[in-house]
């Protein structure tokens, strides 16, 4: 023990708490991945040093409070509408960086026109999507992007195709607009995952800098609440059955797929 | 050769016990308590502290940023 009090030592700090972050304590139920992703968010932005040139646009949803939790600039914008209020902002100050966070009930089912036309006209905004693939803070409602045959509060007998229609790939649909320049899939339930992510968000605000286009993360996450799962097997459900739908990976890179476009495009 | 040795601190009034953390540690450092913080959930604390290299893969997925990690060479 006396071993263990030795190593508890500032200079011994390998991982801490980001700076970016405030002290509240988050409202988030336990295990959500809403958490990590804020911390991951904190992170990029300390490391880049640009806690003073970030706005983010917050949306409605059960990170509607993100303000609380991040210490830099925010808005607040009505329901969906985080892309346009972004859109507005970095037209007026294009030296900051800005970003949106929403949900998938904010940006698969009200804001999805919104969505596609700030990716299509190719504003130089960063998009944070989180897919739990339900509508968390409303009680667990059938979102557009539930998987077919899952259960949710209104619909207790899972999601049928000839009623409900089908799940909606909305980074698959974004990937295919020219003006979006980094389109990728991401997930945080390992810390493999949450560094990949990392970076993800990070290459995401670079591209900001490049002023190449609209970078979208979509972060396929949990709802414990929602799901009505344990955090740690709403983890292991995700894997199972999210992961077959929404796969994971980069679908579009402009540095990788185009490389003499990107080029032209930094010129 | 030398040896790592590593150490974490739980804010454990902060903790919602989740247990994230306990999966991610590969060395099955971390456990439950079975006492519960003020606000009723039981928090995170070392059960094995000797095991911990100090990987930080449990603040990695902490979604409450609640866990300092420190390292060192022994």
């Amino acid at each position: 023990m006396a071993e263990t009090i030795d190593i508890i030592k500032d200079e011994n700090i390998v991982y801490q708490k980001s700076k970016v972050l405030t002290d509240n304590v988050m409202h988030y139920c336990p295990g959500c991945s809403h958490g990590v992703v804020h911390k991951l968010i904190a992170e990029v932005i300390e490391e880049m040093g640009i806690q003073e040139n970030v706005i983010g646009v917050s949306p409605v949803g059960c990170s509607v409070f993100a303000y609380n939790y991040l210490d830099i600039d925010w808005q607040e914008a009505a329901h969906g509408r985080a892309p346009a209020l972004a859109t507005a902002t970095k037209r007026l100050m294009p030296d900051k960086y800005v970003f949106t966070y929403q949900g998938d009930g904010d940006l698969a089912s009200i804001g999805a026109a919104e969505i596609l036309h700030a990716c299509n006209r190719g504003e130089n905004i960063t998009v944070i999507f989180i897919n739990n693939a339900i509508y968390g803070m409303t009680g667990g409602q059938m979102a557009p992007t539930t998987l077919v045959g899952m259960k949710t509060a209104t619909s207790p007998y899972g999601r049928d195709i000839d009623l409900h229609g089908y799940p909606l790939k909305m980074t698959e649909i974004v990937a295919q607009l020219p003006g979006t320049c980094y389109v990728t899939r991401q997930s945080v339930h390992t810390a493999a995952t949450v560094r990949k992510c990392k970076k993800a968000i990070r290459k995401a605000f670079e591209n900001q800098e490049k002023k190449i286009g609209t970078s979208f993360i979509e972060v396929t996450s949990t709802c414990n609440s929602g799901w009505k799962i344990p955090p740690v097997e709403a983890n292991k459900w995700m894997v199972d059955h999210m992961f077959k739908f929404f796969e994971q990976g980069d679908l579009k890179d402009a540095e990788r797929d185009n490389p003499d476009d990107y080029k032209k495009y930094i010129e | 050769m030398a040896k790592i040795k590593g150490s974490i601190v739980v804010d454990k009034e902060k903790c919602k016990g989740c247990g994230l953390c306990v999966v991610a540690c590969p060395q099955d450092v971390i456990a439950l308590a079975k006492e519960v913080n003020s606000k009723g959930y039981n928090f995170a604390y070392m059960v094995k502290p000797d095991a911990c290299i100090g990987c930080a893969n449990c603040a990695e997925v902490c979604p409450d940023s609640i866990i300092t990690v420190y390292r060192t060479k022994i």
